[in-house]
């Protein structure tokens, strides 16, 4: 044979599952983030009463799609001094640290894509922040003056906020002890309950950093659409602009996995290890075949026969899946899937319970000034976070040198650390209140052109 | 409609500017005294100051073609303290430049820009005399009566897309 | 020369940036363009560049008739077309020495209070979606629909409704009207409770617009802005209040003061606005009196000569007509006095010192439609 066919071969052997899983990720995970634009959408239509992209497909199913079509026939418009091969490569550069980070996320116990990289959650988080060189270099590459202030106050922002939603991981990792993604889970299974409930303060102040990591709402002045900077995306149209976008809805995701597993339990039911509690695992069959329950009596009610069919092929569904995920707890031979499946079934709830939550406060709050912004980040957010690293190593060294309580010693964390946040939100407001009485802002000399 | 006006506040303007009152005028319940230009700024500064006549309302102008003094300057002034209203009107011959009321009332600002961009009447003593509502280039002051849109429009045509125009 | 170069002194020395607001922008609220002199973030001066939209109605006026003109007013503060129309026919009522009557006050003042509820649903909107806030929009937009629906069977148009003649009213209150009124006025309180809640408390919105375009109230004075602006600045003066018109010495309602005139007390008087009008809406549809509802006005309308001018309390501040008339059928000349173009020459005091961010909040503040700022 060959020489070179043998290694190749060997290779593939050795890796094909993984790189199926990679192939299935960046075919699959874009078409995701596009129904979770039409999810937002419809999100924000329902709580500003209205009723969202109704038109392509039912109820706008088809909408992403038709979006997709869209951005891919425009025309590719390059402004003139650009630099070609970097706007080329930025929004690919963004695409990928996001669909890189997904590799090595695990939905379940047996979900793995790489083998459980013993780095885990640390290459997830360092690659998902390469994004930021998307970012940069597209503010860069587009040549104009407003792209790149953009582009300069989206990386600085992603960087502060970085810094506090890393220090609030690290939190949680002191009580995981370990980096790998499937150990965590397991430790918190061990521990009996999720971390977020022996450090509650670290799942917030991360829920904040990666709002503004991802440039949500409300720190999204970046890209905001009534801000007289557009922002590093303005220049990108068509199908550039979509890789960008989707990009943002990965990571995202992302974003909302990491919290998932640190914090949220991974895919662990509420209350892992509570014998009592053993009908929880029969929720995910039930949960489904509830939903498919309502299709079917909603499916009475719609006016037209099309609609009709839709809702029972939703209904159908449902029943599919509620038959898959009660398959363990039916057939006795089938019971060793119960953790792979069940564990899926929870960990998407969860990621979807983390992305509604940034989609909700989205809808409902206003915009931070830039300015205001990056104090949030350095004055408040950072200190927080660093104070509630050591009240958590506190809390641990206590719990395991000196045999206090494991909770008594979490609940003396999270006062420490919530005495923090009112103490620095005091101070925060003293010095608003100072700056306000300081001196006005410069006074006009009585000779200025711009006078009227 | 018009009555003559003598009321109190008549007299004391009167008493103070004598002969730059040139009329005093009731019409329809509402006052308006008739001013000399050359005495504009102290009679502006002293209704601000001792009649207390903040608010610059309005200033305007009307264009009497027939006249001598073909211009009426129209000011609308208010007092918060007395809850009165008060009309200035200033005589004005074409190219006669009065002094600007910004330093009084610097609401005049944009006010008399745009008395300069309809009219043509240019206020010396203005920071910034130059149009406001029409671009920087254009030809004529359109509300003289004697403005005709028509004409500025053919001449535009003509200028710009090469055609004789249809109107 | 060397005063000019110590006045473009930046930090670091660094050039003074002009940057442009053109006049396509999302949140220019028309076509206006404003060129910010900024050193870094901070402005250091502005300049307006307005007349986009210019279309000479005050030169259209001298070549129609009294009543021609009447649709024309609509057109230039389109947000609140019923109380220019309203400015309007009350002007060339005093022109004709006439008074409409009781009927039809009653009815104006009640359209009048609807429609300055309607525009500032549109500013809290649109304000709101400047600042980040998406939602808000939408909700004012759904009241404001509840109004414009009653607009639409009283006159049978929505926006630019022409609602009022000279002399009273074409149209007699349908049927239902007292009750559409009513139960608007109803809903509406909750409504407000809504927009409360979402803004009024929130510390992002506080943030964004306290301390933000502070006038004070010798500044409002002296650069004439009036209404909402001049009643947050400190100054408690209302036209409805110092010299009514229509029916408005009838009613009891409160004039809503702010303490430091920036943009969050602006905010909140315009709120605390709507609720008065709501209040009047109640009082005044408690008792309609009956009667006719035009006054004695001939056909052809032709005003002795004289003058007139005429102000009211228009959402945007004040609103004033200034009419002359030569004894024939069409006006000498008309000057409308633009609350909004007085007001947004205070744009200029109010953005210096302040973040390029805070421009837009400071417009938005403004309540400026470029209708009314070019005619």
């Amino acid at each position: 044979m060959n020489p070179t066919v043998h290694p190749v071969l060997a290779f593939l052997q050795a890796w094909w599952v993984e790189l199926v899983c990679g192939v299935v990720i960046v075919a699959v995970v874009p078409l995701i983030a596009g129904y979770l634009v039409l999810m937002e959408r419809k999100l924000m239509a329902d709580m500003q009463a209205r009723l969202g992209p109704m038109r392509v497909g039912p109820h706008g199913l088809l909408q992403p799609i038709a979006d997709a079509v869209k951005l891919l026939i425009k025309e590719d418009i390059i402004p003139d001094h650009a630099d070609k091969m970097i706007f080329w490569l930025a929004p690919v550069a963004s695409m990928t640290a996001a669909l890189t980070a997904m590799g090595g996320i695990a939905f379940g116990p047996s979900f793995l894509v790489a083998r459980d990289i013993n780095v885990g959650l640390l290459f997830v988080v360092g690659v998902s922040s390469m994004g930021l060189l998307g970012i940069m270099l597209g503010g860069w590459a587009s040549n104009s003056h407003y792209s790149i202030m953009g582009a300069l106050r989206s990386t600085a922002q992603l960087v502060s906020y970085e810094t506090a939603g890393g220090l609030a991981l690290i939190s949680g990792l002191l009580l995981a002890g370990t980096l790998k993604i499937r150990a965590i889970v397991d430790a918190q299974q061990h521990f009996g309950v999720w971390f977020v409930f022996l450090a509650p303060v670290a799942l917030f102040i991360y829920l904040i950093a990666s709002i503004a990591e991802t440039n949500r709402a409300p720190f999204d002045l970046p890209e905001a659409e009534s801000e007289l900077v557009a922002g590093y995306m303005t220049e990108f149209s068509g199908f550039r602009w979509a890789l960008y976008f989707l990009g943002e809805y990965t990571n995202m995701i992302v974003v909302g996995a990491v919290a998932t597993t640190l914090f949220l339990g991974g895919w662990l039911r509420p209350f892992p290890n509570v014998r009592w509690m053993n009908w929880l695992d029969a929720v995910p069959a039930l949960f489904t075949a509830a939903v498919g329950v309502y299709c079917v009596y909603r499916a009475g009610k719609q006016p037209v026969r099309v609609q009709i069919w839709f809702m029972w092929g939703v209904a159908l569904t449902c029943f599919a899946a509620a038959l898959i995920l009660g398959l363990p707890l039916l057939v006795a031979p089938m019971k060793f899937m119960m953790p792979g499946l069940n564990g899926a079934f929870w960990f998407l709830l969860k990621i979807s319970a983390y992305i509604y939550l940034f989609m909700w406060v989205r809808f409902t709050l206003p915009r931070y000034r830039f300015d205001q912004l990056m104090h949030l980040g350095w004055y408040i957010l950072i200190p927080l976070a660093i104070v509630n690293v050591l009240a958590v190593g506190i809390a641990m060294i206590l719990e395991s040198e000196y045999g206090w309580n494991r909770w008594l010693a979490m609940l003396l964390t999270t006062v420490i650390t919530l005495a923090t946040a009112i103490l620095l939100l005091y101070l925060n407001d003293k010095r608003a209140a100072a700056s306000s009485t300081a001196a006005p802002p410069e006074e006009p000399s009585a000779e200025d052109s711009y006078a009227g | 409609m018009q009555i003559p006006l003598d009321n109190d506040l008549t007299k004391r303007y009167r008493e103070q500017f004598g002969a730059a009152i040139l009329d005093a005028v009731e019409d329809r319940k509402q006052a308006y005294l008739v001013i000399a230009a050359a005495q504009l700024a102290e009679i502006a500064r002293y209704s601000r100051d001792v009649e207390k006549f903040d608010l610059l309302e309005d200033f305007t102008a009307v264009d009497w073609p027939r006249r001598e003094k073909r211009f009426d300057l129209v000011a609308i002034l208010y007092s918060f303290p007395h809850n009165t209203r008060l009309r200035l009107k200033i005589p004005l011959a074409d190219g006669e430049r009065p002094a600007s009321l910004v330093g009084i009332w610097p609401t005049a600002n944009w006010l008399e820009r745009e008395i300069f961009d309809m009219f043509g009447i240019s206020f010396s003593g203005h920071p910034d005399m130059k149009r406001i509502l029409l671009p920087e280039e254009w030809q004529g002051h359109p509300l003289r009566k004697d403005y005709d849109i028509l004409q500025q429009d053919t001449a535009w045509v003509r200028e710009n897309l090469g055609i004789e125009s249809g109107q | 020369m060397q005063d000019d170069a110590a006045q473009n002194q930046t930090l670091l020395g660094a050039d003074e940036l002009v940057l442009n607001m053109g006049p396509q922008h999302p949140s220019t609220h028309g076509v206006l363009r404003v060129k910010l002199k900024l050193d870094g973030e901070r402005v250091r001066g502005t300049e307006c560049v307005i007349g986009y939209l210019h279309r000479g109605v005050e030169k259209i006026a001298e070549n129609r008739s009294y009543q021609q003109f009447a649709p024309y007013v609509d057109r230039m503060d389109y947000v609140a077309a019923v109380s220019n129309g309203l400015g309007y026919c009350e002007a060339v009522e005093k022109l004709l020495n006439v008074e409409a009557p009781p009927r039809a006050k009653v009815i104006r003042t009640i359209m009048t209070e609807l429609q300055r509820i309607a525009s500032h649903l549109i500013w809290l909107g649109t304000h709101a979606l400047d600042i980040g806030a998406l939602t808000p929009l939408f909700y004012c937009l759904r009241e404001r629909e509840e109004i414009l629906k009653i607009f639409e069977k009283y006159c049978g148009a929505r926006l630019t409704t022409h609602a009022f003649r000279i002399g009273g009213l074409q149209y007699e209150a349908y049927d239902s009207f007292e009750k559409d009124v009513e139960r608007f006025c109803k809903d509406f309180e909750r409504r407000i409770q809504e927009y409360v809640d979402l803004l009024t408390g929130n510390s992002i919105w506080i943030g964004r617009t306290r301390n933000v375009g502070v006038l004070s109230a010798e500044d409002c004075i002296a650069l004439g802005a009036s209404g909402p602006v001049l009643r947050a600045s400190g100054v408690k003066w209302d036209l409805r209040k110092a010299q009514p018109y229509a029916a408005y010495e009838q009613y009891k309602f409160e004039i809503p003061v702010g303490t430091n005139g920036d943009t969050y007390d602006r905010y909140m008087v315009r709120m605390e606005e709507m609720r008065q009008s709501r209040l009047i809406c109640l009082q005044a549809i408690e008792n309609i009196p009956a009667g006719p509802i035009m006054g004695k006005v001939g056909k052809v309308l032709k005003p002795p000569v004289g003058e007139i001018y005429h102000s009211i309390e228009a959402p945007k501040g004040i609103l004033g007509y200034y009419i002359v008339s030569d004894g024939t059928t069409q006006p000498y000349r008309v000057r409308i006095r633009p609350p909004s173009f007085i007001n947004l020459q205070a744009l200029d005091k109010m953005a210096r010192g302040h973040l390029v961010a805070d421009v837009v909040a400071i417009i938005g503040t403004l309540d400026i439609v470029l209708g009314e700022v070019d005619r």
